[in-house]
């Protein structure tokens, strides 16, 4: 699946990393999908729990070398 | 002659420009080192204190000094609005005229940006400047039971723990006023705890239990819909209220983003150690306007600006600049109208926040009063 956008948060801390997730799924349209990396673990934990709560698809989970790669589908 | 100049007048332009000042007397007056601070306000201003002036317990002048006042007779003062940062030329554009410099120090601070959320100006409240502190300030003279949400909307903000405080100050507040039983209190906050750090979320959420407070997480509002009162989140749920009291989203100053120098947010990509604006050698920047993953606090602002001024001293004397900012952070916390804690943490230490108890609210009380002599660079 190809990504509408790609967050790079791999600087950022917890919650920076979700922060800059909620700003995307405010501006892009219904059905994107959004990636986000990130270094901090407690951001790869947190963000899926946040997109099953918020009602959006949670696409999947990648580990590379020393970040995640958090795929998101925009829902509604 | 070497040309310095400080942007902005808050804590860490002022911090900046004394600590300097003082280091750098000999040089000033033999005029070999000018110094220069540019800022838009004549007016230095406390902002915790806001958390005090909404309950009555400080008053506007308590609040703000002449920055006349507050600085070193060997710093040029310029009251003038910055438009441009322009890094080619070592140049700083302001709406009267131009500063070149050889060292430059951004301490541009951080501001609210309320218009961001739909019907947040229109229905909230906030205490993170002046013109809404006073207005939350008669919202509260006037409150006389109902709901009131505290409502952290987007992070990062001025003061991590400070919408903790309102929220404990608010509780005895109306629990003085015999308003407790007849009101609610929710407090809601974006990620999915109540606070982003867990040692002081593991002493604040009993806290908050024993006294009736209640909380949402992974609460992001989106718009306010003022006239049914009620927040409309990105999760998709409401929340309805009688007095909203928002944190406002934050972004970083205009200057900065207009010249190119700020990341999405208009924080300034800096070196969390040497505190140096990624990409140059000459360009300083710290306090609120900088991307590090540190509170956005005075004290850091503070702390930040002994480090500066040191390296700024190594510049001008050709020296390898070589002080280093660990992270050092301290904030008492409120927690109650009489009674409060502190943290103190940095890069490699996570805080341990201790019992609350009243000295430590005196002591903050007495720091409310000692500021400006740290300001000044006395204490
Ligand atoms: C309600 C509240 C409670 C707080 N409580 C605490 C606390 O208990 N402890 C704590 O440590 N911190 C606290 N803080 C945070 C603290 O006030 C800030 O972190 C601190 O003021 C940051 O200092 P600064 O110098 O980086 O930025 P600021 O103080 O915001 O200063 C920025 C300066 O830059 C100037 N400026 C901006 N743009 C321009 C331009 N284009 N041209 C010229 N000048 C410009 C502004 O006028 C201002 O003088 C609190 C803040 C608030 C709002």
């Amino acid at each position: 699946m190809k990504s509408d956008r790609v967050i790079d948060a791999r600087e950022s801390f917890c919650p920076g990393p979700l922060m800059e997730l909620i700003k995307a799924i405010r501006e892009e349209n219904v059905g994107s999908v959004i990636e986000v990396w990130s270094s901090d673990e407690g951001s790869a934990r947190d963000i899926p729990e946040w997109v099953k709560k918020a009602g959006h698809e949670l696409v999947g989970v990648f580990k590379e070398s020393d970040y995640w790669r958090i795929v998101v589908k925009k829902k509604r | 002659m070497k040309k310095v100049v400080i942007l902005g007048g808050g804590v860490a332009g002022t911090v900046t420009a004394n600590n300097l000042a003082t280091k750098m007397a000999d040089e000033v007056r033999n005029g070999e080192v000018d110094i220069t601070l540019i800022t838009d306000n004549p007016y230095h201003i406390y902002e915790p204190g806001y958390l005090y002036f909404i309950f009555n317990r400080l008053r506007e002048d308590e609040l703000k000094r002449n920055l006349e006042e507050l600085l070193d007779a060997n710093v040029r003062l310029a009251i003038d609005r910055a438009v441009k940062i322009d890094t080619e030329n070592q140049r700083v554009e302001c709406e009267s005229k131009s500063y070149d410099y050889d060292y430059l120090v951004i301490a541009t601070g951080s501001r609210i940006t309320p218009e961001e959320v739909p019907g947040l100006k229109e229905a909230g409240n906030w205490f993170y400047d002046l013109q809404g502190s006073m207005r939350l300030r008669s919202a509260l003279t006037r409150f006389r039971g109902g709901k009131i949400v505290i409502s952290v909307i987007g992070i990062p903000h001025k003061c991590p723990v400070a919408p903790i405080e309102l929220t404990f100050i608010l509780h005895d507040f109306l629990k003085k006023r015999g308003l407790r039983e007849k009101s609610e209190i929710v407090y809601t906050y974006p990620a999915n705890k109540i606070f982003i750090m867990e040692p002081v979320v593991e002493m604040i959420q009993p806290m908050f239990d024993e006294r009736g407070i209640e909380y949402r997480t992974f609460f992001n509002p989106m718009e306010i819909d003022a006239k049914e009162k009620k927040i409309i989140t990105l999760e998709g749920e409401e929340e309805s209220f009688d007095l909203l009291i928002a944190i406002p989203p934050h972004k970083g100053a205009e200057v900065v983003i207009d010249s190119g120098l700020g990341d999405k947010g208009g924080w300034i990509p800096t070196d969390r150690y040497t505190l140096k604006v990624e990409g140059y050698e000459n360009i300083y920047a710290l306090g609120d306007a900088t991307n590090i993953p540190v509170s956005k606090a005075g004290s850091v602002a503070h702390f930040q600006a002994e480090v500066v001024a040191e390296n700024l001293v190594a510049d001008l004397s050709g020296i390898e600049p070589t002080a280093a900012y660990n992270g050092k952070t301290f904030c008492f916390i409120e927690t109650g109208w009489e009674e409060a804690t502190y943290i103190r943490f940095d890069y490699s230490t996570p805080p341990k926040p201790v019992v609350p108890n009243k000295l430590l609210h005196f002591l903050k009380v007495a720091y409310n009063k000692a500021y400006w002599l740290t300001a000044r660079g006395l204490l």
